[in-house]
Order: C-alpha cells, then sequence, then structure tokens
C-alpha cells in the first residue's frame, strides 16, 4: 500500500515539538532568575506544573475542544477525539502523521498557561495556580485556539493572520496575566522594596532556550519542512537581534547604561512579536517588526508603576503589549512576496487587513480577561489564591515546597535527619 | 592579647594577607560582609526601576595577637589596605581574655 507520508516534514514536526518543549523549562529559568532566591523554586513549579496539569487535559479532550469539528465556529466538539485513541491510525493520505500535529499544538497550550505566571510569583498558592491554570485552560485556551487555528473558527474564518499565536498565544495569556495580578494584588512591600533579580545568569540561559526552542514554535507552525518554514525561521532571528538592540537603545538612553536583562527581555519581546507575523513580512519587515517591539516593550514595562499593578515580571508589557504589536503590525507590513501573500497598508494593500487583525487582538484580549478575572475571583472568595503575608514576607519555597534553592555552606544548616515520611507522622501528632 | 578586626575593600584582601604574612602573622579569619559608612550605597536599574542598594560588599577579617605586636599589626593592615578614596574602611581593637587552641588545649599566648 503506498504511502503519502512525508518523512521529511514527519521527522521536522516531531523535532519542533520537543523544541517547543525545551521552551517550558527555558521560560522557568527565564522567570526564575528574575525573582529572588527565597522564592525561585516556586517559580520554576508554577511553569512545570501548567506544563502537567494542561498536558494531562490536552490528552483527555483539549486537542478536541481546539480542532474537533466546530460547534458554531467557537468551540471544537470536545467528544470526538476525546482520549486521542480514534488517532492512533494510520492514515496513508496524510503527509504527516496527526500525532505529530496533535504534540506539537499540545506543546504551546502548556506554554501559554505558563506564560501567565509570571505575573503572579512570590504569593500565590501552588494549588491555586494550578486549579487557576487548569480552568484557564479549559474556558480560554482550548477555545480561543479554536477561534484563530482551527478550520471553522470564527477568527480564522475572517482571515486573521496569527501564524504561530501572537493572538492565541501572547495577547491570551497577557491579558489574563493582568487579571489575575489585578486580582491577587501586589507583593508584601511592592514596589518601595527592593525586589532584585537574583541571578540574570540563570535569566539569560533562559532566554537562550527560549529563543531556540522558538525557531521550533514559530517555523514548526508551517506544519511542514518547506520554504514556509525557512522563512519564518530567518524572520524571527533578524526581529530577535533587531528587538535586543532596540531595548538596549532604550536602556542606554533613558538610564545610562545596557543591561543584561535588557538584553534578556529584548530577545523574548522581538520573539514574541515576530510570532504572529513572521509568515507575513519581509526580512526587513522582521527587523522593523523587531526593533519596534524592543523600544515599546521596554517603555511599557514602566506602565504597572503608573497604574499600580504589580505585574511582577512583565507578562503584560512583554506578552500583550509584544503580541498587540505584531498581530497589529501585520496590517502594516506584510508583503505578498512572504508566504501568507497578503499585502498591509505599506504594500498597497489597504487597510482591510488591519482591521481585521484589531478584532482579532481585541476580541481575544477582552475574552481572555474577563474570564481570567472571573475565575481569579472565585478562587480568591474560595481561600485558595494568596498565601499569608507572613509566609510571604519568609519565603514562598519553603511555605508551599519545603526547600530551598540554594545551600553553598558546608554547615547542614545545623539539622539532622528526622525520617522517611516523618511530615504526616509529626502532622499527626500535632492533631493529637 | 588583642583581637584586631578589620572591615576593608574586598580587592584589597590580598595586600592585607600578604602584609600579615610578611610581619609573621600565622593566622586569620575572614568572612564575606556587607555594610555601608560614609561611602554609600550604590543604584542598579533593572528593566527601568532604579533601586538604591545602601550594603556595600566588604570583607572582615580578624587576627588574634599578642599584645606587644600591636602597633606592627595596626600598621600592616592599614597600609596594606589603604587606597586613599572613600570607603576604605575600619580597623578596631578589642581586648581578648582567653584564647583556646581547640586540638592540644593550650591557652592564651601559647595557643596564638
Amino acid at each position: 500500500m503506498d504511502s503519502a507520508l512525508n518523512t521529511g516534514d514527519t521527522a521536522w514536526m516531531l523535532t519542533a515539538a520537543a523544541m517547543v518543549l525545551l521552551m517550558i523549562p527555558g521560560l522557568a529559568f527565564f522567570y526564575g532568575g528574575m525573582v529572588r532566591s527565597k522564592s525561585v523554586l516556586n517559580m520554576l513549579m508554577m511553569v512545570m506544573g501548567a506544563l502537567f496539569i494542561v498536558g494531562v487535559l490536552w490528552v483527555l479532550f483539549g486537542y478536541s475542544m481546539t480542532f474537533g469539528t466546530s460547534i458554531g465556529g467557537v468551540i471544537g466538539d470536545p467528544t470526538e477525539f476525546f482520549g486521542l485513541e480514534s488517532l492512533m491510525a494510520d492514515d496513508p493520505e496524510s503527509t504527516l502523521p496527526i500525532m505529530a500535529f496533535v504534540a506539537f499544538q499540545g506543546m504551546f497550550a502548556c506554554l501559554t498557561v505558563g506564560l501567565i505566571a509570571g505575573a503572579i510569583p512570590d504569593r500565590t498558592k501552588f494549588n491555586g495556580w494550578l486549579i487557576f491554570g487548569g480552568i484557564w485552560a479549559i474556558l480560554v485556551y482550548f477555545p480561543v485556539a479554536h477561534w484563530v487555528w482551527a478550520s471553522g473558527g470564527w477568527i480564522f474564518e475572517m482571515g486573521v493572520i496569527d501564524f504561530a499565536g501572537g493572538t492565541a498565544v501572547h495577547i491570551n495569556a497577557g491579558a489574563a496575566a493582568l487579571a489575575l495580578a489585578i486580582v491577587i494584588g501586589k507583593r508584601a512591600g511592592w514596589p518601595r522594596t527592593p525586589m532584585r533579580p537574583h541571578n540574570l545568569t540563570l535569566v539569560m540561559i533562559g532566554a537562550g532556550l527560549l529563543w531556540f526552542g522558538w525557531f521550533g514554535f514559530n517555523a514548526g507552525s508551517a506544519l511542514a519542512a518547506n520554504n514556509t518554514s525557512a522563512v519564518v525561521f530567518l524572520n524571527t532571528f533578524a526581529a530577535t537581534c533587531a528587538a535586543a538592540i532596540g531595548w538596549l537603545v532604550v536602556e542606554k538612553l533613558r538610564d545610562g547604561h545596557m543591561t543584561t536583562l535588557g538584553a534578556a527581555s529584548g530577545i523574548v519581546a522581538g520573539l514574541v512579536a515576530i510570532t504572529p507575523a513572521c509568515s507575513a513580512v519581509s526580512p526587513v519587515g522582521g527587523l522593523i517588526v523587531g526593533v519596534l517591539a524592543g523600544v515599546i516593550c521596554a517603555l511599557a514595562v514602566s506602565l504597572k508603576y503608573r497604574f499600580g499593578y504589580d505585574d511582577s515580571l512583565d507578562v503584560v508589557g512583554v506578552h500583550l503589549v509584544g503580541g498587540l504589536l505584531g498581530t497589529l503590525l501585520i496590517g502594516f507590513l506584510a508583503t505578498d512576496l512572504a508566504p501568507a501573500g497578503v499585502n498591509g497598508l505599506f504594500y498597497g494593500g489597504g487597510a482591510e487587513q488591519l482591521g481585521k487583525q484589531a478584532i482579532g487582538a481585541f476580541s481575544v484580549m477582552a475574552y481572555s480577561f474577563v474570564v481570567a478575572l472571573i475565575i481569579g475571583l472565585i478562587l480568591k472568595a474560595a481561600g485558595i489564591m494568596r498565601i499569608s503575608r507572613d509566609d510571604e514576607l519568609s519565603g514562598i519555597d519553603l511555605v508551599e515546597h519545603a526547600e530551598s534553592a540554594y545551600e553553598l555552606g558546608d554547615s547542614g544548616g545545623g539539622g539532622h535527619f528526622v525520617g522517611v515520611g516523618a511530615g504526616s507522622v509529626r502532622r499527626d501528632r500535632e492533631e493529637i | 592579647m588583642k583581637l584586631v578586626t578589620a572591615i576593608i575593600k574586598p580587592f584589597k584582601l590580598e595586600d592585607v594577607k600578604n602584609a600579615l604574612e610578611a610581619i609573621g602573622v600565622r593566622g586569620m579569619t575572614v568572612s564575606e560582609s556587607s555594610g555601608f559608612g560614609r561611602q554609600g550605597g550604590h543604584t542598579e536599574v533593572y528593566r527601568g526601576a532604579e533601586y538604591t542598594v545602601d550594603l556595600v560588599p566588604k570583607v572582615r577579617l580578624e587576627v588574634l595577637i599578642d599584645s606587644d605586636r600591636l602597633d606592627e599589626v595596626l600598621d600592616a593592615i592599614t597600609k596594606g589596605a589603604h587606597t586613599g578614596k572613600i570607603g576604605d574602611g575600619k580597623v578596631w581593637v578589642t581586648p581578648v581574655e582567653e584564647v583556646i587552641r581547640v586540638r592540644t588545649g593550650e591557652r592564651g599566648h601559647d595557643a596564638l
């Protein structure tokens, strides 16, 4: 029997999926280095925890909710591919095994939820976060990804270009992050108390892993190893370099120094902004998207001080603003020479594409913000959203995970071995 | 017997240690520390947010010596730690009642 399977495409998509997975620990390190040493483990666990929870949901019904037969353009049929069992059989007419696509898209869902965690470190109950992440994935990510990417989804059918997730991933996560930062409130002492990043080398390692994985994220979204994926790859590279320069120049002019954190942040801002646009612009267009993202996001991260919300690691300033920028810039900089084949305003295409992009972007932003706000308020009312002030001041790692990140001395902390499973014995004794 | 405690700039530790070894001082205790005096702190900028950092990294050095060596020891430390710029640190002297070497149980002068 002849098979239409394209082994090159298949190999690339499995590789790209693994690269997107690597972005998740990359994101954890990027965020983890930026918090104080007493909460780095919790930060890592919030991002990795989102991966575990959303990964399970994706297999059970998340994929089906996203890419199942569209119900009114709003949601995929959750029962159609429940448990993914029906997708295991070899389809001789398909160039790419459907499971490669399922795995690739599943990583996107996990990463998107993880992004939100950067707004609320140091102070969020771990179980509350996991519950929020799971509910938000079901009520927001799966439907929104359906709107944007699934055949039949209302934003997709409108002709909005969101190649790898400016709207579905970054605007979506950024709007939820803003809602959650408002619901959970400021860290104790913010902004007067200095909360310096405790390990900028870790931040740069994270940024490097994100950049590497992002080639899988963007170029993999071509769903094939072909010319589109190569153009997208190059545009992703171009925009990121330009964005880092943009961010650093703002810092040099405003603050007097080009910082490591600025470079790492510029990298991520550029990656975010080029994500929706990477199939629609030329390489020079990519440079423009990048430098604008670097400059505008570097300015946007200061908004939280003006408005008084503690979006601790700037999910709003980088992901929401960067995502909006890239999504809207398609309306100006798209050229029909690029794989997407659409002309934006500057290439004589009129304002039509820009209008579509704006409708898609602002619909997702509003929906995600409102639903995240509601979920957050319910969990807050249930008392499972925020740790106590005393616990926060002494450090969330110890309270939520019973661990310390760094043991650099030789004294062993002056303790002794208590026993395996001693925690439960002690709890029993305390109850008596 | 005296305990000489010196707070110095971290990059001057090597000079101070060499100066003390040159006059025959055979031991010292060094710890990383931080604090502030007239030098004050510095500012750091993270994503445009400027923080003042008041505590400056310093090295704290402690030496136990015989009282009759006090002047030459103080001389060695101040010369070794001197740059002439603000933040060179401080040295102070405390009387010591008793010293014991843990390994041998020797006391007083013999334990130094």
